[in-house]
């Protein structure tokens, strides 16, 4: 069957699910637009990543066995988030080091698990949703997206493709936003020192709207500008391309 | 032993991040240094790929450590030199104090060695009396300056041109200037007399060679050759891992150190030292002492999952690019080994409770790994790390670092696999958070634990209706999980 034709299974990170559920429903009208079947299984939360990365690995397990119960069905795994993909992709292969039969269902799904742009640029081939946007354009580079998963050019491309978007690379777009998960309130102050530095090479672009594939990054981002007051906007890539 | 303050990590961010003579410095630091190496990773004639060849031949020199030294005992023993195994730092410094004493040593020269602060040489030798002049010129500020290494191979990065003219004028007694060729030949002068004088010379080893017999010192202002070579006695404290097999190693791993380090193709000075000097040779030192420590090395190869870190070539390219390390600087660290390498090697060497900032203390963005030139997983050693702090482990003595902390990820993960539970919550905490002061539709301040987030951010509120809840709504509880499986 060709891509274009087979059903995805939306992965919808617990952040989107939670604080941002615009975001599932604009990747659910992505793949509408481009008639592609798109099923969401009800009973998922979380991957695991939260307690992953603070070191609970017994809580994360559980989490990433209950993840892999409900998505093992499903044959494209699609998600609005590189840092989740990473955690399915590479993080559950050290979760399941000591448990042979979990760890082979967890590859299993993690070649099965695609980022958002990454499937519709390297799965799909389709860079051009039709989208517009009046405006300029920055695009931050989420850590696990570019050197978890190596991907960056794929959401550069979507946004080239937005009709009247002109985007313009940020200084040190690459560099780490400061979010970090739990770094960001256990050490607020380093999380906001370096988060600032993101900020004013965003301002320093011109652009009115940052970009990104992970709202983790931008939620801080988001925070941040508006405590200074800025009028910059945020979103997530979805967002943008669902138009 | 130097003195451990990893518990000040805080203290230590608080005041780095309050100095802006320091955060200009780190700033400027990191933006020369930073992506200068990531671009001379491209240009290798090899291409980018040498870093993995060269993680592989450290990896296996770390695995195959016993046969290794073993060879390289022999080597250097058959060319006149002695070798002496320290377990600790105290087991090293006293073997160097011995030869010292016994010789009538009064005056000594040093290279620049992180393993010598790393089990506080400089302070034991001083406590008899000795003279110890650090050569390296960073080193040399420092050490005027009566401070410790904030970087690993620019050590007063953290010090202006402003504070070192101050400081020579001061210690030096040349008139003040900022001028640095006159500040450079200031303290040129001032080692020259020392080199002259000295009667034992000590370094570090950046990589010994097995095959061969010899330990290499890399430098770009020729200090440690003058050091090493000048006075009649050479004492070399090599830290146990800092070896390869064979000669055709050292080719990569030179080139990816001087890389990392400082972006250059190859360090100005590389020499090969392996005993004595011979008779009919003319320069060298009569004697020649290799003192391999291991100070919590063996722990560390022992265990698998951290064995990785002893690939460290100590370039100290993951500072560089570091987020973390580029706000609060070195000293915060509160150890020898400070940004990303000090945050897996600290912990391990001094105690992963006490060290319990540095493992958490970072954003686990992965530059450190990428700018790393033999590619350690750094990232994957402090998940590790924050592992044992989660749920405590007896093999590193770690006990859990916060019950409270592990209470709330069991309920957590209790609720993550049951969608109702999980949807209650969310309802609960959207509801909880109407009590909260909001600005345009924003969260302004959040209750503990989460509280550092609001000092600088609005948080934004959850939502009312969750994704999966319009979604169901929409498209009625279907897809996989929809039959809520236990």
């Amino acid at each position: 069957m060709h891509s274009m034709n087979h059903p995805v299974t939306l992965f919808v990170q617990c952040l989107v699910d939670a604080l941002y559920p615009e975001v599932g429903e604009a990747v659910v009208r992505i793949f509408q637009k481009l008639g592609i079947p798109i099923e969401c299984p009800t009973a998922q939360t979380c991957c695991g990543q939260p307690a992953f990365n603070t070191g609970y690995r017994k809580e994360a397990r559980s989490a990433a066995k209950r993840f892999i119960e409900i998505f093992e069905g499903a044959e494209r795994i699609v998600c609005p988030s590189g840092s989740c993909v990473h955690m399915v992709r590479h993080h559950y292969a050290d979760l399941f080091a000591d448990d042979p039969e979990w760890a082979r269902r967890a590859k299993e799904i993690g070649a099965r698990t695609y980022e958002l742009s990454e499937y519709l640029v390297d799965v799909l081939g389709v860079e051009d949703l039709g989208a517009a946007y009046h405006g300029k354009i920055t695009y931050h580079d989420s850590c696990h997206l570019l050197r978890g998963l190596g991907i960056a050019e794929q959401p550069r491309r979507l946004i080239r493709h937005v009709r009247g978007a002109e985007l313009i690379e940020m200084k040190d777009s690459e560099r780490c936003c400061g979010f970090g998960g739990a770094f960001s309130f256990k050490y607020p102050d380093i999380s906001a020192a370096i988060l600032d530095d993101k900020v004013k090479n965003i301002v320093a672009t011109g652009a009115d709207l940052v970009v990104g594939c992970d709202m983790s990054c931008l939620m801080s981002i988001q925070g941040r500008l508006s405590r200074i007051g800025s009028s910059i906007a945020v979103l997530h890539i979805a967002q943008l391309l669902a138009g | 032993m130097s003195e451990i303050r990893t518990e000040y990590y805080r203290d230590g961010a608080r005041k780095a991040q309050q100095d802006p003579v320091l955060q200009s410095a780190l700033a400027a630091a990191q933006s020369r240094i930073g992506g200068a190496t990531a671009k001379a990773y491209m240009d290798f004639p090899e291409g980018p790929g040498l870093r993995l060849l060269g993680h592989d031949i450290r990896m296996k020199a770390i695995e195959n450590l016993d046969i290794l030294l073993e060879t390289l005992v022999e080597n250097i023993q058959k060319k006149g030199g002695h070798v002496h195994f320290a377990k600790d730092g105290r087991e090293a410094t006293e073997y160097c104090k011995e030869i010292a004493l016994s010789r009538g040593v009064r005056r000594v020269v040093k290279g620049k060695s992180m393993v010598t602060e790393e089990i506080g040489l400089n302070s034991a030798l001083m406590e008899e009396g000795i003279k110890v002049t650090e050569t390296d010129l960073g080193e040399f500020i420092v050490q005027l300056a009566g401070e410790h290494p904030s970087h690993i191979i620019a050590p007063a990065v953290h010090k202006t041109r402003r504070e070192i003219g101050k400081l020579f004028s001061e210690k030096l007694g040349i008139p003040y200037t900022t001028d640095p060729p006159t500040l450079t030949q200031a303290a040129r002068k001032a080692l020259r007399e020392e080199f002259l004088s000295a009667d034992m010379g000590i370094s570090g080893c950046n990589l010994a060679c097995a095959e061969t017999g010899h330990i290499t010192t890399v430098s770009n202002e020729g200090n440690i050759r003058m050091a090493t070579t000048l006075p009649k006695i050479h004492v070399v404290f090599m830290g146990m891992e800092r070896i390869v097999a064979r000669l055709e190693d050292h080719d990569i791993l030179l080139r990816l150190l001087a890389t990392g380090a400082a972006a250059q193709k190859m360090a100005v000075y590389v020499s090969y030292i392996g005993g004595p000097r011979t008779p009919g040779q003319q320069d060298g030192p009569e004697e020649f002492h290799l003192i391999i420590l291991d100070n919590g090395r063996s722990r560390i190869l022992a265990d698998e999952e951290f064995r990785e870190i002893l690939c460290c070539i100590r370039c100290a390219a993951c500072l560089n690019v570091c987020p973390v390390y580029g706000k609060i600087g070195g000293h915060a660290y509160g150890h020898t080994y400070c940004g990303p390498i000090g945050a897996v090697l600290t912990p391990l060497l001094v105690g992963v409770n006490r060290a319990k900032d540095l493992c958490m203390g970072e954003t686990l963005c992965g530059a450190c790994q990428a700018a790393c030139p033999v590619n350690i997983d750094i990232p994957r050693m402090l998940l590790s790390l924050r592992a044992k702090l989660a749920d405590g482990d007896p093999q590193w003595s770690v006990t859990r670092s916060s019950l409270m902390e592990k209470a709330f990820y069991m309920a957590w993960a209790g609720m993550v696999r049951d969608r109702r539970m999980y949807e209650l919550a969310l309802r609960a905490v959207s509801g909880a958070q109407k009590l909260l002061p909001r600005r345009e539709g924003w969260v302004h301040r959040l209750p503990p634990p989460f509280h550092g987030w609001s000092i600088h951010r609005d948080m934004k509120p959850v939502s009312g209706k969750s994704f999966i809840r319009r979604w169901s709504e929409t498209h009625g509880r279907r897809g996989e999980g929809g039959n809520e499986p236990r």
